[in-house]
């Protein structure tokens, strides 16, 4: 029994059918057309996955791996198109998919206003398209075709509100932090093609033992050992994807897309694709301590510090964005101590639990009609009741609540760096563990500023809309006229800021609503994941063999194994859970959370001026925005001056151009005195010449 | 006794006077043409010698190409010559230096 290559054509191919249709023909096909060709496409990809996962899990399908078409070729080297299926592929292509065919039906209430309804379909469909040929490649080349093609449509998206400054600076900003990354990816895989001679996944891990012991000259006197720079190129092209330290500053702003697109791409499924290519990419960084240490590190790093960044911020998509950062740092972690599995479990789980607090956050900002500032929420959870209930589910398996699938995996992977006796190991254990208090803090600050407490909003409906209620007041008919006034005013309006805030801030015209049935049913179908996902697959996915040959650990390095001698069934490590020390510091969160932010709003005030300096440290986000600023951007801009002005007017432009043009008018400057039109000057040159060549034949024959 | 180089010295001689001709003179575009004549002429000269002397009737041959070349040639010249003065009004070797650079 093997997989079929049609089905995976099918999968891979129908949603960028569905984005053709709807990014070419929109205009044709309309909204509704738009909307049912996209989500078409991506429900076969979906059903597809879903059937390939159960072929290979219980239907025993062989792994599949085989080219499909030949790209190019250039000299011996050989492009193709391919598939490698086995199960860390499938899992991939099911939560993408999955996820992804949520958020096409979410996007139909989320962006139910908005002019450019087809652009944006288009976009995400082409997402799923690209993302599933990155995962599902079977060479580094489609790997980084599909790579660039996500940081593309990423782009695309996080500018779709192309007329806002701010978004247009974002996405510039994403991709150029992506380059500085994907510039050392490239940098690996043409190592590996330098060392392997292949990009071949296959025969690149089957040749990848020979690469101990081969060093690579790169700084004088001192020779790199190849697997380590490998991996360590390899991983800056995830540390880019990823958004680990120091390339995370993208992440945040690319908060400026549309919500739906927070949720798909920058925390489900795109920003994993660093974490997944590590996992798929084990044979190699199993050969290397130093590159898996460096991972280890900057993981850890990324885990607690980001995190720290969220607690002070204000934005609720903001919060959530530095918490995806903090919880790719923990996948990062895990990478980093060789418990692949249990990276890319918590890839899994947080891939559900994150696109549903998105979405539920996108939710809260349609209730309040665009507003994101929590500081202007507050006791939305009457509103909003399933928003609310689905968020908690949401915020707890975040924070690691036994039997939430949070908690599985992010246990795991505490316990994992516990056991790993790695260099910077202990470093690691501290920060997740900390990181662990932390999350708990800032998911249930969200949760009490957005859903509880008082409400910090006023209501004052304009006279628009209420119409009538100002005829039935004022009879007078001069008030009505003054109304009638005040109406046309109002729709004024509206029509020129359709997708910004309304007027001031804390203000709504409405009151918060719940959203459509198509808004919150992907949220309530996204719940159920975040609760049982984990405890269904712990035991296979992390201490079986269920990656089989997919994930490569070396039985030297293989923490999850010793973790795996105490684990005795999910229900079993559930209670256990409530009893370890990653529990009661999210506990501990919880409770400072409660007090602060649901009893004592003051105490937060206070603890603010208090630690004045921590506050700005962290509201500045360590400055390093404002570093690279300086640094790069404004730097860039220095060395671009200073090279026009050096370079290119003074060298190019003023010695080659003109340079060469003013030497030959020189010259000619010269010469044309000779030129003096006189007959006789001619033939005395002529003469003079005649004579020169015979004397000089008379010398020479002498 | 008059020998072979006689001659070549008057053919040189001639030469001379024709090249200085050409440059010592500033006046007049016909003396010019009259210059070239007598270079041709020089070499005329050489060659009825060296044809004499060596028994050769070719070079003789090549005499009556050459005055049938520079009879054409005149011809042509002062045909210019007309058009020149036509033009310009003035057939001043000095005068006409309209090529200077």
């Amino acid at each position: 029994m093997s997989l079929s290559l049609s089905i995976l054509l099918t999968i891979a191919l129908a949603p960028l059918v569905g984005a053709i249709l709807a990014g070419l023909f929109g205009k044709l096909i309309g909204r509704a057309g738009a909307h049912t060709a996209t989500i078409l496409g991506v429900a076969i990809a979906c059903g597809l996955s879903f059937y390939v996962l159960y072929q290979l899990v219980w239907g025993g399908a062989q792994n599949f791996n085989q080219d499909v078409y030949t790209w190019f070729e250039i000299g011996r080297f050989h492009a193709s198109v391919g598939f490698m299926i086995d199960r860390l592929t499938a899992m991939m292509m099911v939560v993408v998919t999955f996820v992804s065919l949520l958020v096409h039906l979410y996007t139909i209430g989320y962006m139910a206003e908005d002019p450019s309804y087809q652009r944006f379909f288009s976009y995400i469909s082409l997402f799923t398209f690209s993302m599933l040929m990155l995962v599902m490649s079977n060479n580094f080349m489609q790997l980084f075709f599909g790579w660039e093609a996500v940081g593309l449509v990423s782009y695309l998206l996080i500018g779709f509100w192309y007329k806002r400054p701010t978004a247009i600076f974002a996405n510039l900003k994403a991709f150029l932090v992506n380059r500085v990354g994907d510039f050392g990816f490239l940098l690996g895989i043409s190592a590996i093609l330098y060392f392997m001679g292949t990009l071949d996944y296959q025969t690149a891990f089957d040749h990848a033992p020979e690469l101990v012991g081969k060093t690579l000259q790169i700084t004088q006197n001192h020779a790199w050992d190849a697997a380590t720079v490998i991996g360590i190129l390899l991983f800056i092209g995830a540390m880019g994807k990823s958004a680990q330290v120091p390339l995370h500053v993208w992440l945040p702003d690319s908060m400026e897309g549309p919500t739906p697109i927070s949720a798909l791409i920058h925390a489900a499924t795109m920003v994993t694709a660093g974490i997944f290519m590590v996992a798929r990419m084990s044979p190699i960084f199993e050969l290397t301590e130093g590159a898996l240490s460096f991972i280890l590190v900057i993981g850890s790093t990324t885990a607690l510090f980001t995190g720290l960044i969220g607690i002070v911020q204000n934005d609720i998509k903001r919060v959530i964005a530095y918490s995806t950062l903090s919880q790719l740092g923990y996948m990062t972690v895990a990478l980093g101590v060789s418990a692949y599995s249990g990276a890319v479990f918590h890839l899994m789980t947080h891939a559900f639990f994150k696109a549903l607090l998105f979405l539920g956050a996108g939710s809260v900002i349609m209730g309040m009609h665009h507003e994101q500032d929590m500081r202007y929420m507050g006791g939305l959870g009457k509103h909003m009741k399933i928003t609310c209930i689905t968020m908690w589910i949401g915020s707890l398996a975040l924070a690691g609540t036994p039997f939430f699938a949070g908690f599985y995996s992010k246990d795991a992977i505490i316990e994992a760096v516990g056991e790993s006796h790695r260099w910077g190991a202990g470093y690691a254990y501290f920060c997740v563990l900390a990181g662990v208090f932390v999350t708990s803090l800032y998911s249930f600050r969200l949760l009490y500023m957005t859903f509880h407490g008082k409400e910090r909003f006023r209501v004052e409906p304009k006279a628009h809309g209420h119409g009538h209620d100002v005829h039935a007041v004022h009879h007078d008919a001069a008030h009505a006229a003054a109304a009638h006034h005040d109406d046309a005013h109002g729709s004024h309006d509206i029509v020129q800021d359709d997708d910004d805030h309304h007027g001031t801030p804390g203000v709504l015209e409405h009151a918060p609503h719940e959203s459509p049935w198509v808004v919150t049913v992907p949220l309530v179908l996204l719940a159920i994941p975040s609760i049982i996902i984990g405890g269904l697959t712990v035991g296979p996915m992390l201490f079986g063999d269920w990656f089989g040959k997919a994930i490569h650990v070396d039985e030297a390095n293989n923490v999850l194994a010793e973790v795996g001698h105490e684990f005795h069934g999910a229900i079993a490590m559930g209670l256990h859970g409530f009893i370890q020390l990653p529990f009661l510091l999210a506990l501990a969160g919880f409770l400072v959370a409660t007090v602060i932010y649901l009893f004592k709003p003051s105490i937060a005030d206070k603890i603010k001026n208090a630690l004045m300096p921590v506050y700005n440290l962290l509201d500045h986000k360590y400055w390093i925005d404002e570093l690279y600023f300086a640094v790069f951007a404004k730097g860039g801009v220095k060395l671009g001056e200073g090279l026009s002005k050096v370079g290119d007017t003074a060298i190019i432009d003023g010695a080659i151009v003109n340079g060469s043009a003013n030497l030959v008018q020189r010259i000619a400057g010269g010469v044309r005195r000779l030129q003096s039109g006189f007959l006789f000057h001619y033939v005395f040159a002529m003469i003079l010449g005649l004579i020169l060549l015979l004397g000089g034949y008379w010398l020479i024959g002498q | 006794m008059i020998t072979l180089s006689h001659y070549i010295v008057l053919g040189a001689i001639l030469f001379c006077i024709a090249v200085a001709g050409l440059f010592i003179n500033r006046k007049n575009v016909i003396v010019l043409l009259m210059a070239i004549e007598l270079m041709l002429l020089a070499v005329n000269t050489n060659f009825v010698a060296f044809s004499r002397f060596f028994g050769d009737v070719g070079g003789q041959v090549f005499v009556f190409f050459i005055l049938t070349v520079a009879a054409a040639e005149s011809a042509i010249g002062l045909a210019i010559l007309v058009l020149l003065f036509r033009n310009r009004s003035t057939i001043n070797v000095a005068e006409i230096d309209s090529m200077k650079g």
